[in-house]
């Protein structure tokens, strides 16, 4: 806890150089540049485990055992994701939000979280959702056309998917805004004890949003505590994030006034102790940090996405080293810590959670459209009721000539 | 029985939420240390402190963005806008999530955020000073509108509106604050969602809300000088309608002339119209007219005098409806 980095209330002094990025942006090639430079890495791609003057001691709690974990919920995140791709493929899903690559970004800072912290994600936090145990067939009650919530936010503290990009990072704010209220006159050995922090997560293309921004001023005037987690996986839909910023994502944070720092997305234990640092933070009262993750979209947008149109084989090819599943294998294996048994029994659990995944998707009962007009308000509404009992009557009328049909048949 | 303006009775029925939900607070530009450019909130921010009485950065979407996050952790948030025009940055949050929010949730939780806007035209202002959005939030399932027109319905509804666990756009007739009149403190209005009869008549309907009830109450008394008995239904509530008490008005008049300030193109009116000859065809003796803005942004001050529903068109309409 002696870092200049985490002890340090100037934005500045935590935030990666821009120098070591001069030509970041000018072309997508700089985008795919694979010094770790400027970001914060404790694993390197070959799986060798190095450290941080500052951040070292926020996983030194890490032992073989809570790695092993780590791989397995970015193993069984990518499963998740690769049966719900089938099940898009296949016809039972309206559409799927891949996230392959992005599992140690969202494993290693759903892991900082505790249960009491709440987690506005955006769409694609699948593996996030893991970490908070969110059961993952209720998931896809969004993308098989069942809800536009899929589950309930309140038994997981992980608030529903939202589609209109960054419209959910204001909401993360004003939620800190509340925990704030809530923790009022709480010594900093409660707050850190039992204090409450808020993530809000989003994307490089997202970040040019104007919630994004209003939320960054409101979380900095008011010095809430809520940490904004970005993902930087390279591109929005077919556009590169050169697009969105000339500046690493993570420099914007100066201009608000708290510190900003980009880690090394694939790199699982780097961004779990980043994301304890900015948690901490924030639970203590000292207002909110951005976390750039940088990080790679490996798959499509979304299963309606096609990559090949926008970007080079060449790119993708030159990621599929630094893949955070197979980083972590290379350190878990070559630190004694795990064999092909465990690999092995990873790959079995997966498959075993795919097929109740496919099951319970496939189970779900449908809808009812008076489901829906009874959830437009909390309280009575002479119109919800009106037109409700219209349709009621209309959808009976059909009823009663399928019944009145099936006598004359019967005739 | 207290003799209150319409602006210092919301006053006091924000201050009797602060009073009685330690979780209610409020928000938006220049409402606490300033009290608001209308200082409907002041004297608010000195009493109850920076955290209930919040001053925002100058934000619209981050405002009600803000106040959705406040409402889902437990809050109660009552958002300023400060003029009509400048709810639009704000308007994907309303739209898009505050209306959207129980819906999505199937019905476990919505954001019970109140949305406060001064509105309306007439005080020869400049440009989005003076609008009436009302139709857009009205076409939005999810929301209710509410509209007060004197003094004890506002300090009533914006109770009722922060009492309600759905979102409420509170439209208050901006032209109208300094309007003052009896607020009984002690026994509550009716609820928003019935509109009024606020003055009986037997030959034709007249129906509106916020600040041109007392146009319409104006216009019936001069009808009245040439022998027509004008009924004034003042809805209060613009989402949802109480089209039952409309009907019933209709069903007794025959005729029906609907006012706003909003543009009549696509406007609330044309909604009441379509809905009263739904239900009212065979009582009514001459077609619903509507009397409202014209179809173009605000005009400039010089002329708004020209473009709002005034107690002569008002009148006009009267006579289009007789003589039909």
């Amino acid at each position: 806890m002696t870092s200049t980095r985490q002890d340090s209330a100037a934005p500045d002094s935590a935030a990666p150089s821009g120098a070591l990025f001069p030509n970041a942006g000018d072309s997508g090639a700089a985008n795919s540049d694979t010094a770790s430079q400027g970001m914060v890495q404790l694993l390197d791609q070959d799986g060798v485990l190095g450290t941080d003057p500052d951040f070292s001691g926020y996983v030194a709690d890490v032992d073989a055992q809570m790695l092993r974990a780590f791989y397995r919920d970015m193993a069984l995140t990518r499963r998740f994701d690769q049966e719900a791709t089938a099940l898009q493929r296949q016809g039972q899903l309206a559409l799927w939000v891949p996230l392959r690559g992005q599992e140690a970004a969202q494993i290693g800072s759903g892991r900082a979280t505790r249960a009491c912290d709440y987690i506005f994600p955006t769409y694609r936090e699948h593996g996030v959702a893991l970490t908070r145990d969110v059961d993952f067939p209720q998931m896809l009650r969004i993308f098989r056309g069942i809800s536009n919530g899929g589950w309930d936010p309140r038994e997981n503290n992980f608030h529903m998917y939202t589609m209109v990009l960054a419209a959910q990072v204001p909401h993360a704010t004003g939620y800190a805004m509340g925990v704030q209220r809530d923790q009022a006159g709480w010594d900093r050995a409660r707050l850190e004890r039992e204090g409450t922090a808020v993530v809000a997560y989003f994307g490089d293309g997202a970040s040019s949003e104007g919630d994004v921004h209003e939320s960054m001023v409101f979380a900095a005037s008011y010095r809430s505590p809520v940490v904004f987690f970005c993902q930087n996986n390279q591109w929005a839909i077919s556009v590169p994030t050169r697009v969105q910023s000339r500046i690493p994502l993570a420099e914007r944070a100066k201009g608000y006034g708290f510190p900003g720092i980009r880690v090394d997305g694939n790199d699982v234990l780097a961004v779990l102790a980043v994301t304890r640092w900015a948690l901490e933070r924030a639970r203590r009262g000292e207002g909110p940090v951005l976390i750039e993750a940088f990080t790679y979209r490996m798959s499509a947008h979304t299963t309606a996405d096609d990559p090949t149109k926008y970007r080079l084989s060449a790119e993708e090819q030159a990621w599929e080293p630094r893949d955070p599943l197979v980083r972590l294998e290379k350190h878990l294996r070559s630190a004694g810590h795990a064999d092909d048994a465990f690999f092995g029994e990873v790959a079995r659990a997966g498959d075993e959670m795919a097929a109740r995944v496919r099951e319970e998707a496939l189970a779900f009962p449908d809808p009812t459209l008076e489901d829906s007009f009874n959830n437009v308000y909390a309280e009575a509404h002479p119109l919800i009721a009106e037109e409700l009992r219209w349709h009621k009557e209309y959808e009976a009328g059909f009823a009663q000539n399928h019944a009145e049909a099936g006598q004359e048949d019967a005739r | 029985m207290t003799t209150m303006t319409i602006a210092k009775a919301i006053t006091a029925g924000l201050r009797r939420v602060l009073e009685q939900n330690p979780k209610s607070l409020l928000i938006g530009e220049d409402i606490g240390r300033l009290g608001g450019v209308y200082r409907v909130t002041e004297g608010l921010q000195a009493d109850f402190g920076e955290d209930r009485v919040v001053d925002s950065p100058l934000a619209e979407s981050g405002i009600i963005g803000t106040s959705i996050g406040l409402a889902i952790r437990g809050y109660s948030p009552i958002a300023e806008i400060q003029f009509d025009g400048f709810v639009f940055p704000g308007f994907n949050q309303i739209t898009t999530q505050l209306a959207k929010m129980r819906a999505r949730s199937e019905g476990r939780f919505g954001a019970p955020v109140v949305i406060r806007i001064p509105y309306g035209g007439g005080i020869g202002s400049i440009e989005h000073h003076s609008e009436s959005p009302e139709a857009l939030f009205a076409h939005t399932a999810g929301l209710r509108i509410m509209a007060p027109s004197n003094a004890h319905d506002a300090y009533w509804m914006i109770q009722e509106a922060a009492a309600s666990q759905d979102p409420v756009i509170f439209f208050e007739p901006k032209r109208r604050y300094w309007l003052k009149g009896e607020v009984d403190t002690e026994n509550p209005a009716s609820p928003a969602a019935s509109a009024q009869v606020v003055r009986p008549g037997t030959d034709a309907t007249i129906v509106t809300y916020g600040p041109l009830v007392p146009v319409a109450l104006a216009a019936a008394e001069a009808a009245a000088e040439d022998g027509r008995s004008v009924e004034v239904v003042d809805l209060r509530s613009v989402s949802p309608i109480d089209f039952d008490a409309i009907v019933a008005s209709v069903e007794k008049t025959g005729r029906l002339v609907v006012t706003h300030e909003a543009p009549t193109f696509g406007g609330i009116g044309g909604e009441i119209a379509a809905r009263v000859s739904e239900r009212a065809f065979l009582s009514m003796e001459a077609p619903a007219i509507r009397v409202g803005g014209f179809h173009m942004p605000y005009p400039v001050s010089k002329v708004e005098d020209q473009y709002l529903p005034d107690i002569d068109k008002l009148l006009d309409a009267l006579d289009r409806s007789f003589a039909y």
